[in-house]
């Protein structure tokens, strides 16, 4: 039976929730461990969450995580019930954060198709002590009864390989109470039979006796019924209407929950007449609500109305989004196509220009929805930088409050990937190299703990991630040093400008600070930053102030999949720049032409002196024009540096698809100027030109 | 019901051995495992690519897929030779990657059987030897069999130094 249980789809939404749950968890232990103690609702919520994945990982037969949560869980509840004084929050938190790791590292192997194989019994152990000492500390007189609770979830923990039990016994006299509740699970959480599972697994301690519909929770279709009908439990106890209520209530993902308290006796033993009538009710009201017309009754309306709220938000791969994505690009191609087609050459079709436009409209809006969709925010990423401020700031020593801005702002998913690595780089070396001491901080007069600022915005079609700290700032002197000792400077000292020497910093091989710490300065890093932001179309830009503080900017594209561009002739080759980075394109005229001794070709425009890049020499392309004169001249900027790229001509602009060059290409070498190709509507092939990289040839 | 699946694929397999797509340049013949080729499609429209080895003459758009084209005579250091009607591309797919195989053109498709294939005499100077997996003997007719693994990767380092 276990290994039916391991299917696919039910493995990936273990993967997922649980990482998500962990993520929460993690976010809501630093912020409170931020304020000193842990709110009661931060403590219910953990709970819960080690609870969950209690329950889904022992479901999926990973033992080792289960038992980890599960003494996480009872660490939890001991805070919960017990309220121990002079708990040593912080070692807490280290300890639950090191437990978070250790279930992270497993989800890892299990994702990869691995044996989730790590042993987490010395951890266990530390819980376990831990718990022991805040016990020792709680003087209540229910703690014995904690302890038997405790031991009895032990008991239970062991014997865990029984997934449900049908215990349905006849001794029904000494139970006051019966009770029957239905619960229903918001509609897209998945694995709905295994949250009922967890659930008759929460009540188990308190009920003598039970039976559910859908009976079988084991079978895949359960999951099914229990989402179309809610999971109905009947249950004889004798605690109160409270107690259980206050039970089934934690179960997350609950949508409603009724809990009745039935007066017969029989009920139980009638339990298969319970489940027709029940299954009668449910079709009635299926069919109602497929009747229902203008005049439906409220209470339904209400219903049905909350579904619709609970499906507005789906998970879909990654997988399909790109998929989508690829269609839309060829669609906008084929439209192009049909649109530009050369038959229509000279005709004279008013209708068909209108359709065509309206063609036009719907394709650009599916467009920008099909972005929309792959647009997510960066909170995610953002939060992941709290975990490392915090332990980065324990084992330097340093007092470091991380303030994060704008952590709505939205970026493509592909983007997101590849700045989280920047990202965590320059905070990292925010800690480690920029925030000073806090003695050495004191002395100059500033706050005792330094403050690193994460700060996201839109602007224009670009997204700005900032990075501030107020530390110590960059040192021109060391900076110069370094890289005289390095050989890295490439012109006279006193020529360059601050931004240059700064800049300096990015180079390989450069690294300021003396010795190689655990967390920075092998010198390899800065440099990879630029790499990684530079492959998402992005830049990174540095201020800083001596004794004030460093910035770091990153300026990265919104998105990477499809561009304006506008289209250019050379010789026989066509070629797309991004419409963002065109300042302007004129027909020069030979006056404005400057040539300088070495040969460099330079061009005058409105007093302002440019150099001329021409791309048949740059590429090596056979064209008949070579005059400036019969050319045209296109102006790029990028980092506020210009550059007059010359062609043949001007073909139009048009909403062009990125794609990668194939990767058989791409091994050889990264072709200087070239980011990748498109389609053009003819179906022929442009490459799209990198500013940045024609700039800095 | 996986026995079916199983016996289907190791059918499809059996087809698929010993067969081969010849083509020719200039007077030799070559063949090529057909388990590798998808297509055979006439000469595209080429988009050159800069700074690339002579050989990969480009990318042409094969139905909205991008994929590289690669002269094999380029490859094989032997004369360029204008295309004509006859120039054919044969798509191949090794390891994943789609690439074009220009050819003076396309023979046919032969089986050979196992007996009928040898080895390369092992020649310390042979410069061309290194693509050839095996020889197949047809008749009277030579062809020499691909490696088209190689034909890819072979050699690249040297190839990088070239350009730069």
């Amino acid at each position: 039976m276990s290994n039916q249980f391991v299917n696919e789809p039910m493995l990936d939404l273990f993967i997922f929730e649980s990482e998500q749950l962990i993520e929460q968890m993690e976010i809501l232990i630093i912020s409170n461990e931020r304020s000193g103690s842990y709110a009661s609702d931060a403590i219910n919520e953990i709970f819960r969450i080690m609870h969950t994945i209690k329950g889904s990982s022992a479901m999926m037969l990973f033992n080792t995580i289960s038992t980890l949560a599960h003494s996480m869980e009872d660490l939890f509840f001991i805070l919960r019930e017990d309220k121990p004084q002079n708990v040593d929050y912080t070692d807490l938190s280290d300890l639950v954060l090191e437990g978070l790791d250790f279930i992270k590292v497993e989800i890892h192997k299990i994702r990869n198709g691995d044996e989730a194989d790590g042993n987490a019994s010395e951890l266990i152990n530390r819980l376990r002590v831990f718990q022991a000492s805040i016990k020792g500390q709680a003087s209540r007189p229910e703690d014995s009864n904690i302890v038997d609770q405790v031991v009895a979830h032990e008991n239970r923990s062991s014997g865990k390989q029984q997934y449900y039990i049908n215990k349905v016994s006849v001794e029904t006299a000494s139970f006051k109470n019966t009770f029957q509740a239905t619960l229903r699970f918001e509609q897209d959480c998945g694995m709905e039979n295994l949250r009922a599972f967890g659930v008759v697994n929460d009540l188990e301690g308190f009920v003598e006796d039970y039976y559910h519909i859908p009976e079988d929770l084991d079978h895949e279709d359960s999951a099914r019924v229990i989402g179309e009908q809610g999971f109905t439990l009947f249950l004889k106890t004798d605690r109160t209407w409270e107690e259980i209520h206050r039970v089934l209530i934690r179960t997350i993902y609950l949508k409603d929950l009724q809990l009745n308290q039935v007066q017969d006796n029989e009920l139980l033993n009638n339990q298969h007449i319970e489940r027709k009538i029940s299954l009668e009710d449910s079709g009635v009201l299926v069919s109602d609500s497929s009747n229902r017309d203008s005049v439906a009754k409220d209470p339904e309306e209400k219903e049905i109305y909350s579904a619709v709220t609970q499906q507005s938000i789906i998970n879909v791969s990654v997988a399909k989004l790109d998929q989508l994505m690829d269609l839309v690009g060829e669609m906008v191609i084929a439209e192009a196509m049909v649109i530009q087609n050369p038959d229509l050459n000279g005709l004279e079709l008013n209708n068909f220009q209108k359709a065509a436009r309206q063609l036009h409209k719907i394709t650009s809006e599916m467009q920008d929805m099909v972005m929309a969709i792959r647009m997510v925010p960066l909170s995610a990423t953002f939060q992941k930088m709290h975990r490392i401020v915090r332990d980065m700031g324990k084992k330097l020593g340093k007092e470091v409050r991380l303030e994060i801005i704008g952590e709505e702002t939205e970026v493509d998913k592909n983007i997101i990937e590849h700045i989280s690595d920047p990202l965590m780089h320059l905070v990292r070396n925010a800690l480690d190299h920029g925030i000073e001491p806090s003695e050495d901080r004191q002395a100059k007069g500033k706050p005792q703990g330094g403050t690193i600022t994460l700060e996201a915005k839109n602007a224009g079609s670009d997204v700005l991630v900032i990075i501030k700290d107020d530390g110590k700032g960059l040192n021109k002197g060391a900076i110069l040093k370094k890289a005289r000792e390095n050989g890295l400077l490439y012109k006279s000292e006193s020529d360059m400008t601050d931004k240059e020497i700064f800049n300096l910093i990015f180079l390989p091989g450069f690294s300021t600070k003396a010795s190689v710490s655990e967390f920075s300065g092998r010198g390899v890093g800065m440099d990879v930053v630029t790499k990684n932001i530079e492959t998402v179309g992005g830049t990174v830009s540095i201020e800083s102030v001596l004794g004030k503080g460093t910035v770091f900017t990153l300026k990265i594209p919104l998105t990477l999949a499809i561009i304006d561009g506008m289209n250019i002739k050379v010789g026989n080759s066509h070629y797309t720049i991004p419409i963002i980075s065109i300042m302007e394109s004129f027909k020069p005229t030979e006056n404005d032409m400057i040539t300088d001794p070495d040969g460099n070709e330079m061009m005058m425009v409105r007093g302002q002196c440019y150099p001329i890049l021409r791309l048949h020499e740059l590429y090596k392309i056979k064209t008949t024009i070579t005059n400036l004169a019969e050319g045209i001249i296109i102006m790029v900027e990028q980092d506020n540096k210009a550059l007059c790229v010359f062609a043949d001509e001007l073909l139009g602009q048009q909403q062009v698809v990125v794609k990668t060059l194939p990767e058989y290409i791409r091994r050889f070498k990264k072709i200087r100027g070239l980011t990748g190709c498109t389609l053009l509507g003819d179906g022929s092939i442009s490459l799209i030109l990198e500013t940045a990289g024609l700039i800095n040839f | 019901m996986v026995d079916v699946i199983e016996n289907t694929l190791e059918m499809e397999e059996d087809t698929q051995t010993g067969r081969f797509l010849t083509f020719s340049l200039g007077r030799e013949s070559y063949g090529i495992e057909i388990r590798y080729v998808t297509e055979i499609i006439g000469i595209q429209a080429i988009t050159e690519i800069p700074e690339l080895p002579e050989y990969v003459k480009g990318i042409i758009n094969l139905r909205g897929k991008i994929i590289p084209v690669m002269d094999v005579r380029l490859r094989f250091k032997k004369e360029p030779r204008e295309y004509n009607d006859r120039t054919c591309v044969i798509v191949v797919d090794i390891k994943d990657i789609s690439i074009g195989l220009i050819v003076d053109s396309v023979s046919e498709v032969l089986t050979i059987p196992e007996q009928g294939i040898v080895e390369p005499p092992k020649m310390n100077k042979g410069f061309n030897n290194r693509y050839i997996k095996n020889i197949g003997k047809v008749g009277n007719d030579v062809k020499l069999l691909l490696d088209c693994e190689k034909l890819l990767t072979d050699d690249e380092l040297e190839n990088l130094s070239e350009v730069q």
